[in-house]
C-alpha cells in the first residue's frame, strides 16, 4: 500500500512497507542523499530533517506516521534562516568531513527559527544530540552565534 | 615515519610524473576532449578552453583539508585564488599519483601536505611557465611581456583567457626545473583568510559520499559476520528473511567470514539480515574477555619483554637500583573503534573492460589490487572513483582491504553483471574490529636526590599493527614493531639511561592504525610519567620538561618552542582560579610538534569539566592556517573524547558495545574553548591531521592529577572519574 508524503513541498508516493524509517525512504527511494545515515538509533543527528518545521531524527520516524506531514530536507533548506546558517558555516569553515553537517544545519535552523538569539547554553543543549566525530563543536557554537547576528541584520 | 624529501629526489619524481604530460583522454570523462577543450598539462592540473582550472587531488578528503591544501599550492603558483579552482579526486594510478613517502597511492601518516608541497607547487609552476610560453609564441611577444594573474593571461592591460593558448602551450617542453614562487610573494599559502573549498557542497547537501551512490540496477549487500573475531561460518538459514519485503537472497562468503545478504534497499537488507540465523565454528576465534586480555598484557609488561626496542636493560636496572627514589606505574589502554561518521561502504559496478568502485578511497592502489585479486582481473581494469569520505581516522585503509574484499566478493557472488553496494551499519562498525590495539605499559623511573632522572625503564605490550602486512618491512625491525613504541622508544627528551622493551600479544582481534597510531598511547604514558617525575622532584611540570629539552637538537628546540608558547598563552605562570586546575603535555608526531595545556574545573561533588585547551603547534610552514587550527581542534576533541569514556570491551570474545549509545562520541558540552597558536616557520610542512591528538589525553590526565587522582587505566569514566 503506497503512502503519500509531502517532501520539500512536493507530494510523493512511497512504496515502503510500514515500519520503514523515513530516512531510508528519503535516501533510497527518493534519492535525496543530503540527509545522512550515521547510527540509525537517534543517537547522532546526521539524519535530521524537519517534520512540520521541527528538527526530527528521520531514522526513528516511521513512514506510516507521516501522512499529511510536511517534510523538509537539507536540499530544500532555503529560507532566510537557512541562508544565514549556511553563510555563517561557510564564513567560519565549520565543516571537516562534512558528513554530520546536514544534520547540524537542520538542527541549527530549527534552533534559530524558534529562538533567534540563543545563549551558549541554549545552543549547547539544543545541539547536544548532533554528534560530530570530527569534533567541529567549537565552530558550530560560533557559527550559530554568527548566524544569529546575520539574521539580526 | 618521517621522511624529508630532498629537492633533487622530488624533481626526479616530478619529472617522472610529468613525462606522460600532454595526454588527452586519460580518464573516461575526457575521452571526447580535444586539446583546445581541456589541456591536461601535468597529471595534477587541467585547463579548459574557457580557462577553467581543475586541480587533480591525489589524496582523499576525509575532513583533514587535503583538497583545500593541495589546491592552494597550485593556486599559489598559478597566481589565482584557490576558490576559482575546481578540485577533483585522482583516479587510481600509482605511477602518477603515488604518495611520494609510501610509493603507493594512499593517504596516511599525516603525509598529504608533506609529500605534496613541492610536487604540487612544481606542477603549478611548470604550467605557469608553459602557459606563458605558449601565449608568447602565439602572440609573437617575449615571455616577460606577459603575466599570469587571477585566472587570466595579461599583456599589459589586455586580458586573454587562461585556456586561449592551450594548443601551443601543450606543445611546449615541460620545464625540467620550473621556478617556484618566492615565499615572500605568497598570496594564498599561509593566508588565514583562505577557507575550505568544500564548504558550500558540505552545507547544502550536495557533497557526494560513497554512501550516496545510487546506480541503475544497483542492489544493496550487507554481511552477517561472526560474533567473535576469527569465527568461521558453519551454516546459515535465511528462511525467515523471506518475509522481508525487498529481500533478494543470501549467500555464504567463500572465506567463511559470513553471509552476504542482498536486498533492494538498505533498510530491507538490515531487516533481512536480522532474520537470518547462522552457526559458527569458534575454535580459532578470540574467545577471551577483554578483562583477560588486559590482565595478560599487564602481566607481559611486568615480565621480561620479548623484544628490545631500544636502550640497555642492564644499565637501566643498575640506574634504578642506585636511584634515591623510583616511581613506577602501570598503564592500560583499551581497544578503540575509529567510528567515522559515515559507516563503511563502497559500490562496485561492471564496466566494459572491468569494474569501477565508488569509494571514499583512502588507498586507491590497495583497493585496486584487492578488487583485481578477488575478481581475478588485471589491476588496470579496476577503476577507482574517489568520493568525499565521511571521516576515517585510519579506518578506511586496512592492510587486508577488508571492506573492499567483502564488496568484491559480494559483487562476484551476485554474478558480477550488476552494481552491488556494500553497506555497513553503525553496529557493524563498532563491532567490526580493526581497532586501536589494547595496550599496556609499565614504566619505572629512577630519580636521584635532586629529582633528576637517572634511569627510565619502559615496557610495552599489545598486538602489532604492522606485522604480517605489506608495510612490515618499513616499520618492523628485529621483531620490533616501531608502531607499538613510537613516541616512547625514540623520545626526544634527554633521558640518561633508557630501556624500552616490547611484547607482542597474539589475538584474533583485528587491529589497525587509529588517529596517531602508537602515539595514541605512548604520549599518554611519557607525558604522565614526566609529570609524576616533576611532582616527585617538587618542580614545575613545564620547567622540568624544558630541562630535558635543552640539548640543542632540532626536535628539542621545536618542542621547547611550542611548550613555551602554549604555557605562555595559557597563563601557566599564574595560579589557576579557585576550583580550576591545569595540566600540560608536549609531543612530537608525524614531523610536527604540539603542546597543549588543558584547564579543568572540578565541582564540590568532584565532577570535572574540560574548560579550555590551549594549543601551540609547529608543523613547519603553515600552508592553510585555518585548516591547521581546525585539525588541532579536531585532534584534541578526538583525543579527549576517547580518553573520557570510550572503550571496546569483549565478553567471552563478543564485543559488548554496538552503537553510539554505548560508544559515546564527544558531545558539544564536553570541551569549552580550544585555542590554537601556530608557530611561524619556514621549515617544510609536516603533518597536521594526527599530531593534535596525542598530547590531549595526557594534558587532561595531568590536570586531573593536579587536582585529584592520577588516572592510568582508560577510559577515565570507568576508572574513577566523573565528568559533568
Ligand atoms: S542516523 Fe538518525 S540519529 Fe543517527
Ligand atoms: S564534520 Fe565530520 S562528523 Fe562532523
Amino acid at each position: 500500500m503506497a503512502i503519500s508524503l509531502t517532501i520539500n513541498g512536493e507530494r510523493r508516493e512511497s512504496n515502503a512497507p510500514e515500519g520503514t524509517p523515513l530516512l531510508w525512504v528519503i535516501r533510497d527511494e527518493f534519492k535525496l542523499t543530503g540527509t545522512k545515515f550515521g547510527c540509525g538509533v537517534a543517537s547522532c543527528g546526521a539524519c535530521t530533517v524537519h517534520v512540520d518545521g521541527q528538527p526530527t531524527r528521520s531514522c526513528q520516524t516511521y513512514v506510516e506516521d507521516l501522512e499529511g506531514a510536511e517534510i523538509t530536507t537539507i536540499e530544500a533548506a532555503k529560507d532566510a534562516v537557512a541562508v544565514a546558517v549556511q553563510q555563517a558555516w561557510n564564513e567560519l569553515s565549520v565543516v571537516q568531513c562534512g558528513y554530520c553537517q546536514s544534520g547540524q544545519i537542520m538542527s541549527a535552523i530549527g534552533l534559530l527559527t524558534e529562538n533567534p538569539k540563543p545563549t551558549v547554553e541554549e545552543i549547547e543543549s539544543y545541539m547536544w544530540g548532533n554528534a560530530c566525530r570530527c569534533a567541529t563543536y567549537q565552530r558550530i557554537r560560533a557559527a550559530v552565534q554568527r548566524a544569529s547576528e546575520i539574521l539580526e541584520g | 615515519m618521517t621522511v624529508t624529501l630532498s629537492r633533487r629526489s622530488f624533481l626526479q619524481s616530478a619529472t617522472a610524473a610529468t613525462a606522460g604530460a600532454f595526454v588527452i583522454g586519460m580518464s573516461p570523462d575526457q575521452v571526447l576532449a580535444t586539446p583546445a577543450q581541456a589541456a591536461e598539462i601535468t597529471p595534477f592540473i587541467r585547463i579548459s578552453a574557457e580557462g577553467r582550472v581543475t586541480a587533480v587531488i591525489k589524496h582523499f578528503e576525509c575532513g583533514q583539508g587535503a583538497a583545500t591544501g593541495l589546491t592552494t599550492l597550485i593556486a599559489e603558483e598559478l597566481n589565482m585564488p584557490p576558490s576559482d579552482i575546481e578540485a577533483e579526486f585522482a583516479p587510481a594510478d600509482n605511477k602518477r599519483y603515488a604518495n611520494l613517502l609510501f610509493g603507493s597511492q594512499a593517504t596516511g601518516g599525516s603525509t598529504a601536505m608533506a609529500n605534496s608541497y613541492v610536487q604540487y607547487r612544481t606542477a603549478g609552476a611548470a604550467v605557469r611557465e608553459m602557459l606563458i610560453a605558449g601565449a608568447a609564441s602565439d602572440l609573437g611577444v617575449a615571455a616577460d611581456a606577459l603575466a599570469l594573474r587571477d585566472g587570466a593571461i595579461w599583456q599589459g592591460e589586455t586580458r586573454f583567457d587562461l585556456g586561449a593558448f592551450n594548443a601551443t602551450a601543450m606543445a611546449m617542453a615541460v620545464p625540467a626545473e620550473p621556478v617556484l614562487k618566492d615565499p615572500a610573494d605568497f598570496r594564498f599559502i599561509g593566508n588565514p583568510a583562505v577557507g575550505r573549498l568544500d564548504n558550500v557542497a558540505k552545507t547544502n547537501g550536495t557533497a557526494e559520499y560513497a554512501m550516496d551512490v545510487h546506480l541503475d540496477g544497483q542492489i544493496v549487500a550487507v554481511v552477517l559476520r561472526s560474533p567473535r573475531f576469527g569465527g568461521k561460518l558453519v551454516s546459515s538459514d535465511d528462511s525467515a528473511a523471506a518475509d522481508v519485503a525487498g529481500f533478494i537472497r543470501s549467500a555464504p562468503l567463500p572465506t567463511g567470514a559470513g553471509v552476504v545478504v542482498y536486498a533492494e534497499t538498505t533498510w530491507a537488507a538490515f531487516q533481512a539480515r536480522a532474520a537470518i540465523t547462522a552457526e559458527w565454528d569458534f575454535s580459532e576465534a578470540e574467545n577471551r574477555s577483554s578483562d583477560q586480555i588486559r590482565d595478560d598484557l599487564l602481566k607481559a609488561v611486568n615480565s621480561e619483554p620479548q623484544y628490545v626496542a631500544g636502550g640497555d636493560a642492564g644499565a637501566a636496572r643498575d640506574g634504578l637500583a642506585n636511584a634515591a627514589q623510583v616511581i613506577e606505574q602501570d598503564f592500560y589502554f583499551p581497544f578503540l573503534a575509529h567510528a567515522p561518521m559515515e559507516p563503511l561502504t563502497c559500490t562496485i559496478a561492471p564496466t566494459e573492460t572491468g569494474v569501477v568502485v565508488y569509494d571514499g578511497c583512502q588507498g586507491p592502489t590497495a583497493a585496486q589490487m584487492a578488487l583485481a585479486a578477488v575478481l581475478q582481473i588485471p589491476a588496470e581494469t579496476v577503476e577507482v572513483r574517489t568520493l568525499f569520505a565521511g571521516g576515517s581516522f585510519g579506518r578506511r585503509l586496512t592492510p587486508t582491504a577488508d571492506y573492499h574484499v567483502e564488496a568484491a566478493l559480494a559483487f562476484a557472488l551476485n554474478g558480477g553483471q550488476s552494481p552491488v553496494k556494500l553497506v555497513w551499519s553503525r553496529e557493524d562498525d563498532i563491532t567490526g574490529g580493526y581497532y586501536r590495539p589494547a595496550m599496556a605499559h609499565k614504566v619505572r623511573v629512577g630519580l636521584d636526590d635532586a629529582g633528576r632522572i637517572m634511569a627510565w625503564d619502559h615496557r610495552v605490550a599489545g598486538k602489532s599493527i604492522f606485522k604480517g602486512t605489506a608495510f612490515e618491512s618499513f616499520i618492523v625491525h628485529n621483531g620490533v614493531d616501531h608502531g607499538s613504541v613510537e613516541g616512547a622508544a625514540n623520545t626526544p627528551y634527554d633521558l640518561p639511561v633508557r630501556f624500552t622493551g616490547l611484547t607482542d600479544d597474539t589475538s584474533a582481534v583485528p587491529v589497525n592504525w587509529w588517529r596517531s597510531v602508537g602515539h595514541s598511547h605512548t604520549a599518554y604514558v611519557m607525558e604522565s610519567m614526566m609529570d609524576m617525575a616533576a611532582a616527585a622532584a617538587g618542580q614545575d611540570p613545564v620547567a622540568y620538561r624544558l630541562s630535558y629539552l635543552a640539548g640543542g637538537t632540532e626536535d628539542q628546540d621545536r618542542l621547547t618552542g611550542v611548550l613555551r608558547l602554549a604555557a605562555e598563552k595559557a597563563g601557566w605562570e599564574d595560579a589557576p582560579a579557585q576550583g580550576r586546575a591545569r595540566g600540560v603535555a608536549v609531543h612530537k608526531s608525524f614531523g610536527s610538534y604540539v603542546a597543549e595545556v588543558v584547564e579543568i574545573s572540578r565541582d564540590d561533588d568532584d565532577y570535572v569539566k574540560v574548560e579550555k585547551v590551549t594549543c601551540a603547534v609547529d608543523c613547519g610552514l603553515p600552508v592553510n592556517p585555518d585548516v591547521i587550527r581546525a585539525q588541532i581542534e579536531s585532534g584534541v576533541g578526538y583525543g579527549i573524547g576517547h580518553v573520557l569514556r570510550d572503550e571496546i570491551t569483549l565478553t567471552d570474545g563478543i564485543v559488548d558495545q554496538s552503537n553510539f549509545p554505548d560508544y559515546e562520541p564527544l558531545r558539544i558540552t564536553d570541551i569549552g574553548a580550544i585555542e590554537t597558536h601556530i608557530v611561524a616557520s619556514t621549515a617544510p610542512p609536516t603533518g597536521i591531521g594526527e599530531p593534535g591528538t596525542p598530547p590531549a589525553g595526557p594534558a587532561l590526565a595531568n590536570a586531573m592529577a593536579a587536582s585529584g587522582d592520577r588516572i592510568t587505566y582508560l577510559p577515565m569514566t570507568q576508572n574513577g572519574a566523573d565528568f559533568v
